[in-house]
């Protein structure tokens, strides 16, 4: 029987009914009195000087209060960035800076370079066409290899394009060189990791809000993490205290890594309604999406896997370029290196592993995290490597896998790549994946599909990611400047009803209902009576946000550990009023129990003696029953799973379809499963749309091609197999109270080379033998220019 | 974007040559041209209308003749700005030399925009900037060789911007 409430029951999520009814409240649906309009006026050139901006005519314009250009942003500061790198020469990261209005020089299409404030919208659009702005057009740096080859330079004061020149592990270097000399098989393969863009249902939108009499600046916006913007913004842009600076971010339409960022059009609404003493309004328009919100993936890799004569991995060297574009946005320098080189090892014993990881600026978006973050790449070049390598050994490349990875025992398991992994059960996936995807079938449909004149194909991937971020002392030692904590505030109401405040932020995730799930299973109430609230920093504790999948294992361990507190002291009360020793209080369904008697206090009698304390230990404790806890993680959490992909391709036009997508995954304990499965299908729906649709491309003068959804591909319904999902491989997380992994990213992580491989394999049995590697997208012109190039 | 192509004229090379300086030529042949001011020596100031897919756009800028071999090769540059549409720049490299059929006109001609309009109608910039070409070489011949015969114009014809056949040549007494 299923359960119907509580940890592991498939609770339907709460907040849908507000979403699928239209009362969401987003931050474009806040409209404050008084309102003026922004619009950004952005370079169509991707690199350029600026030499004159004339804003008289449109100052004149009706309705026009103001057009601001980066004159007056004089004494504010850079946007920041929130990760220091460290070349492998020592040196810091190259950190130019990223003016909130250009200075002086455009560096990527979509770089704002002035903006036009009235009173309203249409007014604001207009009176931006009368701007005057005169550019000299630069030569533009698009390609990575160029742009450190002596390219036109991005930053001029910085003297180099190349941002940072990681190695990883340094000191493993010489011995992984040496291991390659002594290899019995090399593998390598040169691939892309094609660039994405995020595009979640709901543009950016920002409005500032100033109180002159008080001095309290609001700041609405689209925001994963409005705690981390409060702190980014206030003390790094615009020097606000933090008490003088409320960040509200309500619901918000999906983020997937796009909204973690400190945007320069946060920054402006809020200075300029401090300016103009009256709120401020940004919205972005879809095209406008294109160009300013940051992007992912993007990176260049040469991957190289050496086997000894047995086919055991000795060891893995790569080369990535990744591409930063044209300023670091807040985590850009350490989604290539911190989230990517550590996980090299994947679920693999590989006893040596170093990469090499340059970043670069070109004169495009700037580039951050997306879904998976480094992750994606890591498992992408990975995987295919070692599908790579056993067609080249004539292997199975079940086998060659199974024969390397690490062994249920050798748990926890330090790797070569500094982090170790607690627990996990790699077989049992894979086990679990070939009964779910039918694998003893597939020979006789890949005959059936070859009666009908198609190549049928199957591909596996297997992935681990680290998340759950993360362990502050360790991320600070990594060049973080920031902690990875998580807070809650457990306020338990008078007559029994709790509001959790949540430094985490739901936008899309269903924390209102998983989060209430916990605390019903923990207390014995109806989850009905308790509240999530999140996304406004002036209720909640400081918090970190949602990203790196880590809200329930990290937020939610917060919140478990507050509650912890509430119930202890409620045992207190519990046991002042029945007469009993603290001990002897059990609290279970709900009540509060004396052990050996049938003595019982109900929930609410104790919240309620905590409020009107008539009856109390007032001498030695406070009244109210309200408890904030700050959690910081011993580790990352370890998600892993095996990912099966059956595809058929027509040999006649190259065309690809997924049949079969089947997903194994181990997240460790599960509280709502049917918001798992919710996360992997999103997940793999967007992993299928960079294996065979999504590419984001730039021309050689940097200007976006794929800048709207006729040239962007976006996965529809029907690009998407029904997907077959399971989380029954279970190896709880060890370091975590409610022994929960992140489940958010993994979809998109593990899918992308499951579906390339499948088509390798496709092709392969199909005679098309030459072809080693297909780029992503596998659209239908590249299968077939590679099958007949 | 870039494309090569030549045409064969009915008409001498030296017609030819004074067909391209002529800027009464250059207004004619450019489509959707609404002004054309200036000269050779200094360049044209020019207003062009286009509707480049979904972006329609005033573009305002400047025509240049550059790289003058006189009487056989030059260069015919533009860059226009429209505004929030973004913007376009393109020229073409011409060369003349005598045929059998009177001038082999050769070119080959390059293309690239911006803002909007590349954001919006990459995939279509292509064949558009081969057609305007085409239009433009069509034009251009059309002024300088000979009338043929000329029949009624219709009333859809007599609205239609483009020139009648011919015209250049009539003018200046060809």
């Amino acid at each position: 029987m299923p359960k119907d409430g509580g940890i592991g029951a498939s609770t339907k999520r709460r907040e849908d009914v507000r979403f699928l009814t239209g009362k969401g409240r987003y931050t474009d649906d806040i409209n404050i009195r008084g309102q003026l309009y922004a619009h950004f006026i952005r370079s169509q050139v991707a690199h350029g000087t600026i030499r004159k901006i004339d804003t008289r005519d449109a100052e004149a314009m009706p309705g026009v209060v103001k057009v601001f250009t980066s004159a007056d942003f004089t004494g504010v500061g850079g946007i920041p960035t929130g990760w220091q790198v460290t070349s492998r020469d020592g040196q810091p990261m190259l950190e130019p800076k990223h003016p909130v209005l250009a200075e002086g020089k455009v560096r990527h299409v979509g770089d704002p370079i002035a903006v036009v404030v009235a009173e309203t919208l249409d007014q604001a659009r207009d009176a931006a066409e009368a701007v005057e702005i005169d550019i000299d057009e630069l030569p533009a740096v698009v390609d990575m290899k160029a742009a450190v080859k002596g390219g036109p330079l991005v930053h001029d004061e910085i003297g180099s394009n190349l941002c940072y020149d990681w190695g990883f592990v340094e000191e493993n270097k010489a011995a992984v060189d040496e291991a390659f000399k002594k290899a019995a098989h090399v593998t390598t393969l040169d691939l892309v990791n094609n660039r994405l863009i995020a595009n979640p249902m709901e543009p950016r939108v920002a409005v500032g809000d100033y109180e002159d009499h008080s001095g309290q600046h609001t700041l609405y916006t689209t925001s994963q993490n409005p705690h981390v913007i409060r702190l980014l913004m206030g003390a790094f842009v615009l020097a606000i205290p933090e008490h003088k600076l409320r960040v509200v971010a309500p619901d918000v339409g999906g983020g997937f890594g796009s909204k973690i960022y400190h945007y320069a059009e946060e920054a402006f609404v809020t200075k300029a309604a401090q300016i103009l003493k009256r709120p401020v309004k940004w919205t972005s328009s879809r095209s406008e999406a294109f160009i300013s919100d940051a992007q992912g993936r993007d990176h260049l890799t040469r991957i190289q896997l050496a086997l000894d004569a047995d086919h055991n991995f000795t060891a893995l060297r790569c080369e990535t370029y990744a591409n930063m574009g044209a300023y670091l946005s807040t985590f850009a320098p350490c989604i290539p290196t911190w989230l990517h080189g550590t996980l090299l090892a994947g679920n693999y014993k590989t006893p040596l592993v170093y990469t090499n990881v340059k970043a670069v600026f070109t004169n495009t978006v700037p580039v951050d995290a997306y879904r998976g973050a480094g992750r994606p790449e890591a498992t992408f070049q990975l995987e295919r490597v070692i599908d790579m390598a056993a067609r080249e050994l004539g292997v199975s490349p079940v086998e060659l896998r199974r024969k390397n990875f690490i062994q249920p025992d050798q748990f926890p398991y330090q790797t070569p790549v500094a982090v170790v992994y607690d627990t996990g059960n790699y077989q049992a996936t894979l086990d679990k994946l070939l009964d779910l995807s039918d694998h003893a079938g597939f020979e006789a449909r890949a005959a059936e599909s070859k009666a009908r004149g198609k190549l049928r194909g199957f591909g596996l991937a297997h992935y681990i990611e680290a998340c759950g971020i993360a362990p502050s002392n360790l991320v600070g030692q990594l060049g973080a400047r920031a902690g990875l904590y998580e807070s809650a505030t457990v306020r338990v109401n008078a007559t029994g009803s709790i509001t959790v405040f949540t430094g985490s932020h739901s936008h899309g995730q269903g924390h209102e209902t998983t989060f209430a799930q916990v605390i019903s299973e923990m207390i014995g109430i109806d989850a009905s009576q308790v509240d999530i609230v999140h996304g406004d920093t002036s209720n909640s504790p400081m918090g970190m946000g949602t990203y790196g999948s880590r809200s329930l294992a990290v937020g939610g361990s917060a919140m478990v550990k507050a509650t912890n507190k509430i119930i202890n002291k409620a045992k207190k009360i519990a046991a002042h009023l029945m007469e009993a020793s603290e001990a002897d209080i059990e609290l279970k369904g709900g009540k509060f129990t004396v052990a050996g008697t049938d003595k019982e206090k109900s929930w609410v009698d104790i919240t309620l003696a905590a409020y009107v304390p008539h009856n109390y230990p007032l001498e030695s404790m406070e009244p109210g029953l309200e408890e904030t806890a700050f959690y910081d993680p011993s580790n990352f959490t370890y998600p892993a799973g095996a990912y099966g992909c059956e595809v058929e391709v027509d040999p006649d036009t190259g065309k690809v379809t997924i049949l079969s997508f089947t997903a194994a995954d181990d997240f460790g304990n599960v509280v709502n499963p049917m918001i798992v499965a919710g996360q992997v299908h999103g997940g793999l729906a967007q992993g299928i749309g960079q294996a065979m649709l999504e590419n984001c491309v730039f021309d050689e003068n940097g200007q976006l091609l794929s800048g709207s959804f006729m040239d962007y591909a976006m996965p529809r319904a029907d690009d998407v197999p029904f997907y077959s999902v399971d989380h029954s491989c279970a190896t709880p997380c060890t370091h975590n109270p409610l022994g929960v992994k992140g489940c958010g990213e993994a979809g998109a992580i593990g899918s992308p080379p499951a579906v390339v491989n499948a088509v390798l394999d496709a092709l392969h049995r199909g005679g098309f033998t030459h072809v080693t590697h297909i780029d992503m997208p596998v659209s239908p012109s590249r299968v077939w220019q590679a099958m007949h190039g | 974007m870039q494309m090569s192509d030549s045409r064969e004229i009915a008409a001498p090379p030296a017609i030819v040559w004074q067909a391209i300086l002529d800027p009464d030529v250059l207004r004619a042949c450019i489509p959707g041209c609404e002004s054309l001011s200036g000269s050779v020596a200094e360049g044209y100031q020019a207003v062009v209308k286009q509707k480049v897919g979904p972006v329609s756009a005033t573009f305002t800028g400047v025509v240049q003749i550059t790289d003058i071999v006189e009487g056989q090769s030059l260069r015919i540059s533009g860059e226009g700005k429209g505004g929030v549409a973004g913007f376009a720049k393109g020229g073409a490299d011409m060369a003349l030399e005598p045929s059998e059929a009177g001038t082999r006109l050769t070119y080959t001609v390059d293309a690239s925009v911006g803002g909007k309009i590349a954001q919006l109608g990459s995939r279509i910039i292509d064949g558009f900037a081969r057609k305007l070409a085409d239009e433009f070489f069509t034009r251009f011949q059309d002024a300088v060789e000979g009338p043929e015969e000329e029949p009624a114009p219709t009333e859809a014809e007599a609205a239609d911007a483009a020139p009648k056949k011919g015209w250049f040549k009539r003018m200046i007494g060809g």
